[in-house]
């Protein structure tokens, strides 16, 4: 594969395109495909071809606005209709040419207009399944580009310049990850990709992979020759099978066009990537567990050094990212690191995508540079909280991060802020609460969580989590005292500081933020003995989870 | 170095082949204990005693190790499934639009608490940690299929609906 094949496949998509005067977009996600719009997209075809129109019904990803799906976007017109069902098929097709069907229509310029796609660029707008649109969409010049002019340590050096940093939630830069396993002395090195999106109210990975799998697979194998790896595997959630059937067919598509296998691009670089799938653990998103997974045994953590770029799966050196952080190394090399690292604060640079849930119009997947407020994303972009309700507190940060109340709205999201007010950025999901949320309860919901997903390896993490949801569930109940509220402080610290990994480390964080912004609520649990949001069955006897 | 040869498939019937071809795709490796585990439970629809033991000898792994990861893995099941399953999302989108009160009123329905079968096979409850639709929330998976924005009459109605077939 040259740059010229590549532009030929580019050309011969644009050719066959300009055949039809429009194109009909069908979102066909996971939330969307619920709502059967692989149906409606088989009418709408019939429906084509019937009225006799020139017009290409296509199959996309995720259009990030799940509230109003399913979704279909018309181009070149760029008109979004939203709760569009197989009967709206004749008055969808029927507007092509004259006015818009008013009551599908969705104006959402203010939802659209102040975000910034990289990730999400070709989202909504290419069929996942074929190679070709990925292509015709600047897709692998990136790839192709590195192989023929670069050097491996320029498109490390490019990646440092970008500032990127992993999107997983940690946040370490991934131009110095990335030259740590390149300088690590191995005569096999792997790539992972963590797909592992084990957080609850999460779901930008699994829209990345099921709308631009080709996107993924190509950071990865830049990624590979940047660090002198030959073999990548991708781990991905059993729970997400759309995921893992567009991903298989994504690497059998890159093998047939040679952009993955042995000589890529006639180079000695040769590169191949098998998928992996996860069996339901929270605690395999950290990534020495992950390794034990990937190599057929139980997810636990080990201690860190050695560190998986020296020693990782199969004992070899090991670059794992995750997905989101392998989506942006594609645009990044062919655009280079100077234009990623202009969108952004000072130390967080580029965009990053958010899972818009819970009590919030818009719900849905959004891509925002970095240092937006949180107030422009809830209010501005998300449509703030429905049904006349008022908004209480973002979570953001899964079960390891915390809840942000509306006194920090005016916050500015990065790495650091985040951290700042007893939260963190972690994989992206944004979940926000309103008045009818306990946060006693909220804490309570976290702490079972992780209770329940805590490996068992290490005792700060397997028994403290377990006394501090019984401690919590004593106050969601009612019989907690001022006491338990000072062993709750006393556990959090010892779960964090002793616990062998993040898991166990960041446990606690949910409890500690809603302690420091709503103990209010906490003390009306325990010496008034009512839930102010009136979620807590206070006079109930103890609900024993099974 | 020669390949060992594996014991012989535990029955006739077919799905045996399935799970012997995910393994010799994976050269009879340890490490694809979790992917032929896959195997089996999208073959059988869940893992029992004979399947634990023939995958674990086929790989060589010590059947403590294979039980282990069954075990430790939330995916896997030792339980056969009903004839029908209704997972609820237990997510934290899903929480927060009261998720707990569809998990409590198809407990109190079937009579049964989530993770079993109805004495008679034909439903189990589930809960799941996040299906990754949380745009729908809540959500509710009946027999794998999504169903968004689920309210406790249109589960009750499912249930219903299964229990009578």
């Amino acid at each position: 594969m040259t740059i010229e094949e590549l532009d030929q496949i580019a050309e011969s998509v644009r050719v066959e395109n300009s055949k039809f005067d429009y194109e009909i977009n069908v979102c066909m996600g996971t939330g969307c495909l619920s709502q059967h719009s692989d149906k409606l997209k088989d009418e709408l075809t019939k429906v084509v071809a019937a009225q006799g129109k020139r017009a290409f019904v296509r199959r996309t990803g995720c259009m990030g606005l799940c509230a109003a799906g399913p979704l279909v976007l018309i181009d070149p017109n760029e008109i979004l209709y939203g709760h569009v069902h197989a009967e709206n098929a004749e008055a969808v097709v029927a507007s092509l040419g004259a006015e818009p069907v008013a009551a599908l229509q969705c104006d959402l310029r203010e939802h659209f207009d102040q975000q910034v796609h990289v990730v999400l660029e070709n989202s909504g707008h290419i069929d996942p399944e074929k190679i070709d649109d990925y292509i015709a969409r600047d897709g692998y010049q990136a790839l192709v580009k590195a192989l023929t002019e670069m050097a491996p340590n320029d498109v490390i050096q490019q990646i440092t310049e970008s500032g990127l940093r992993g999107r997983g939630g940690g946040g370490y830069p991934t131009g110095l990850k990335w030259s740590t396993v390149a300088k690590a002395v191995g005569d096999l090195k792997y790539v992972i990709c963590n797909g592992d999106e084990g957080d609850p109210g999460a779901f930008m990975d699994r829209s990345v992979l099921e709308s631009d799998p080709q996107r993924v697979i190509e950071g990865m194998a830049l990624a590979a020759y940047a660090v002198g790896a030959t073999k990548g595997f991708v781990y991905v959630r059993a729970e997400y099978p759309l995921a893992v059937a567009r991903l298989t067919n994504c690497l059998r598509e890159a093998r047939r066009r040679g952009l993955l296998g042995n000589n890529i691009c006639n180079t000695p670089f040769s590169f191949d990537v098998e998928i992996r799938l996860g069996a339901g653990a929270f605690v395999c998103g950290e990534e020495t567990a992950l390794i034990a997974s990937i190599e057929g045994k139980r997810g636990t953590p080990k201690p860190r050094p050695p560190y998986p770029a020296v020693s990782g799966l199969f004992g070899k050196p090991t670059l794992i990212n995750n997905v989101e952080t392998f989506a942006n190394i594609a645009p990044i090399i062919r655009k280079g690191g100077k234009w990623f690292a202009e969108v952004g604060t000072e130390k967080s640079k580029g965009t990053k995508v958010f899972a818009l849930t819970g009590k919030i119009t818009n719900t849905g997947l959004v891509e925002v540079p970095m240092g937006m407020s949180l107030r422009q994303i809830i209010e501005g972009i998300g449509g703030g909280v429905p049904d006349g309700h008022t908004f209480k507190a973002v979570q953001t940060g899964g079960p390891s991060g915390g809840c942000i109340p509306a006194e920090h709205l005016d916050l500015q999201v990065s790495y650091e802020s985040l951290i700042q007010v007893g939260s963190m950025m972690g994989s992206g999901g944004m979940i926000v609460m309103d008045d009818t949320s306990c946060m006693v309860n909220v804490a309570r919901f976290f702490i079972e969580f992780c209770m329940t997903e805590s490996c068992g390896k290490c005792i700060p993490c397997r028994a403290g989590t377990a006394q501090m949801f019984t401690l919590l569930s004593r106050i969601c109940d009612g019989s907690g005292t001022m006491d338990d509220l000072d062993l709750l402080v006393d556990l959090c610290a010892t779960v964090k500081e002793a616990s062998l990994c993040g898991l166990g480390q960041t446990a606690p964080n949910p409890v500690l933020s809603t302690l420091r912004y709503f103990k209010n609520e906490y003390i009306e649990h325990i010496v008034h003995k009512r839930c102010p949001a009136g979620v807590c069955n206070i006079q109930a006897p103890v609900e024993v989870l099974a | 170095m020669p390949v060992p040869t594996p014991p012989p498939l535990p029955s006739d019937d077919k799905r045996w082949k399935i799970v012997n071809g995910t393994m010799r795709k994976n050269g009879f490796a340890r490490h694809a204990l979790i992917e032929t585990l896959h195997t089996v439970q999208s073959s059988f629809g869940y893992l029992d005693d004979d399947a634990i033991r023939f995958v674990a000898k086929s790989l060589h792994v010590p059947l403590s190790q294979a039980y282990g990861v069954v075990t430790f893995y939330h995916y896997f099941s030792l339980k056969p499934p009903g004839k029908h399953t209704m997972t609820i999302c237990t997510g934290t989108a899903c929480y927060i639009k009261g998720t707990d009160k569809l998990v409590a009123a198809a407990e109190k329905r079937l009579g049964i608490p989530q993770g079993q079968t109805t004495k008679d096979g034909v439903i189990s409850l589930m809960t799941a940690r996040c299906v990754g639709a949380c745009g729908r929330a809540p959500v509710v998976l009946t027999d794998g299929e999504l169903q968004g924005q689920m309210t406790g009459e249109q589960m009750i109605e499912q249930l219903e609906r299964w229990a009578v077939e």
